[in-house]
């Protein structure tokens, strides 16, 4: 019996029927349509930055990002613009961090299983796939009718708090994953220590969910930058000739500057619309940057 | 079960009465008395499922975590109800060390600390880390790199590591979930070792599925044994508690004579 399954070795022996070459050839397909689809999206991001970099290449110089607004195209710049998308990111970061990452603490770590957490579960699910124009339409009758005298109506303040509303499911969903993924052990440990819950939670816990905190934060960010829908529907205005001052001032935002130029009939404007976006792109890249920094920085501590 | 009841100990440090554990509506361990005598290791034992590790969690009430869980019955500590402790108070006084070594991701020196700071400890730190490393034989190998991560310490390293941070806050009674499952037989040895020397100032108790360990390192021993329910679950009980020369060499029942000789389980 051995001898001969020796001999049968590299053919079909006995009950098997190995068909090597068929399972090679079933790999080489998956291989080769899992290379494809990979280089399908990678060519689309390549010709969209490509396009980009062509047509807005060209314009982008030191009166660019000095100069306000201009209805002539050679003399328009994105100065209110690019520091409204900073003042916005500074009230959307200081919000949505804190109430996001607190929400799913609660929830992950603290709140008992009943029908009450089962709902707000469901719900922040829900949340995040509401369209982006509604959290406008609730930022104009909350942030900018009832709260206007604190908030200053159409203002950085009223923008960056829709935003806000915007990522938070984004963030508490994200939050709690990184939540979850850190092991039991870690919370058995503490607890057999003595520790109580906070003590837990604040030192162990949250620095192991830590990096996976930080990324998802910084990916909502990343949306919240990008948003136009939301801010056109509290009435951030494209035309401005100041930069914010305070939070309750006046505001507009790079979307918008770049909605606003794409829609004019003027190709110049054109030009200077892909400027804006070369400059979105690159404040993205930064903030992501960031993310990635801090991510590691973290997690060479664990 | 009637004399291990009324067994009189000079010195008791925890003593369970007819405890009885439930998963939901599961009874997962039915009616335990055990008297747990003070700065001497006492091994549970037996099969899988049988409830050791249950039992063994209601004495720091580990159990109060698992929202399913409800714990019927007595246990006194220093002959004071634990459940007039607080837990968190019980459980600087009943250490535990698990069955996988879980370190926290910090430093080791942080890992000592974390312990004796959250419980307001009062004196030298670094003495106290030290001290505690000492105590659990990891001193020597871990002296010039308190600041390095207590997760790149081998297997056998860890588990002391989570000794050395349970002794760290001075508890009375250490408990032991299968601390050496994870572990290879020269790192056991020394963890048996160990425990060995812990005995003079700490009360232990220790689940075991290493027959030849419960031997080895304990001064009294405890039979578990499974019985299937009518439910087709299966339900926890204590078979037998002695002396573990007896319970090795000549126990009363036949369940554990059957069990140490290796005939079942």
């Amino acid at each position: 019996m051995t001898a001969q399954g020796i001999e049968n070795k590299g053919a079909s022996s006995g009950n098997f029927k190995q068909n090597l070459s068929g399972r090679y050839n079933l790999d080489r397909v998956f291989a080769t349509a899992a290379w494809a689809a990979t280089i399908v999206s990678v060519l689309v991001l390549v010709w969209l930055l490509f396009t980009i970099l062509k047509d807005g290449l060209g314009t982008i110089n030191w009166n660019f990002f000095t100069a306000f607004p201009s209805r002539k195209p050679e003399q328009a710049g994105i100065k209110p613009a690019f520091f409204g998308t900073l003042w916005l990111m500074a009230v959307v970061a200081a919000t949505s961090f804190p109430i996001g990452v607190g929400a799913a603490i609660y929830l992950e770590e603290f709140a008992t299983d009943n029908w009450f957490s089962r709902l707000v579960e469901i719900n922040i699910g829900n949340l995040a796939g509401v369209p982006s124009i509604i959290y406008g339409l609730l930022g104009l009758a909350v942030f900018k009718r009832i709260m206007g005298p604190i908030t200053g109506g159409n203002s950085v303040l009223s923008g960056g708090l829709t935003l806000s509303l915007l990522i938070l499911p984004v963030i508490i969903v994200a939050t709690r994953e990184a939540l979850r993924a850190v092991p039991n052990s870690i919370r058995l440990a503490g607890f057999a220590l003595g520790a109580n819950k906070w003590q837990v939670v604040w030192n162990h816990v949250l620095p192991s969910a830590m990096p996976g905190v930080l990324t998802g934060v910084i990916l909502a960010l990343s949306r919240a930058i990008g948003e136009t829908a939301p801010l056109i529907a509290i009435g951030a205005v494209a035309f401005i000739r100041s930069t914010p001052s305070s939070l309750q001032s006046p505001f507009t935002a790079m979307p918008i500057q770049i909605y606003n130029w794409v829609g004019r009939p003027q190709a110049e404007f054109h030009q200077i619309a892909a400027s804006g976006i070369i400059v979105l792109m690159v404040m993205l890249l930064l903030m992501n940057t960031i993310a990635i920094y801090f991510r590691n920085r973290f997690q060479q501590t664990r | 079960m009637q004399d291990i009841r009324n067994q009189t100990m000079t010195d008791t440090a925890l003593k369970a009465e007819k405890i009885s554990v439930y998963y939901g509506s599961t009874l997962a361990v039915k009616d335990v008395f055990l008297d747990i005598p003070r700065n001497q290791i006492v091994a549970f034992i037996g099969p899988s499922g049988c409830g050791k590790s249950t039992v063994l969690r209601c004495f720091n009430r580990m159990n109060d975590l698992i929202p399913s869980a409800r714990v019927d019955g007595n246990i006194l500590f220093d002959g004071e109800n634990i459940k007039r402790f607080d837990p968190v108070e019980l459980r600087r006084r009943v250490g535990m060390v698990f069955q996988k070594p879980n370190p926290f991701p910090k430093s080791i020196y942080e890992n000592i600390a974390f312990g004796a700071r959250i419980n307001g400890y009062q004196g030298d730190m670094d003495e106290l880390v030290e001290r505690s490393l000492k105590g659990a034989a990891l001193w020597d190998e871990v002296k010039d790199k308190l600041k390095e991560s207590g997760l790149g310490l081998s297997g056998g390293q860890q588990q002391r590591l989570c000794i050395a941070r349970a002794i760290a806050i001075e508890p009375e009674v250490i408990l032991m979930d299968e601390p050496c499952s994870a572990l290879d037989p020269i790192s056991t040895l020394k963890v048996e070792e160990l425990m060995h020397d812990l005995k003079m100032q700490y009360t232990i108790v220790i689940v075991t599925h290493n027959m030849q360990q419960a031997s080895r390192v304990s001064d009294k021993t405890a039979f578990f044994n499974a019985q299937a329910t009518e439910a087709g679950g299966k339900m926890g009980y204590l078979v037998e508690y002695d002396e573990t020369q007896v319970i090795f060499s000549n126990p009363r029942e036949e369940y554990t004579r059957d069990y140490v000789s290796g005939r079942f389980g």
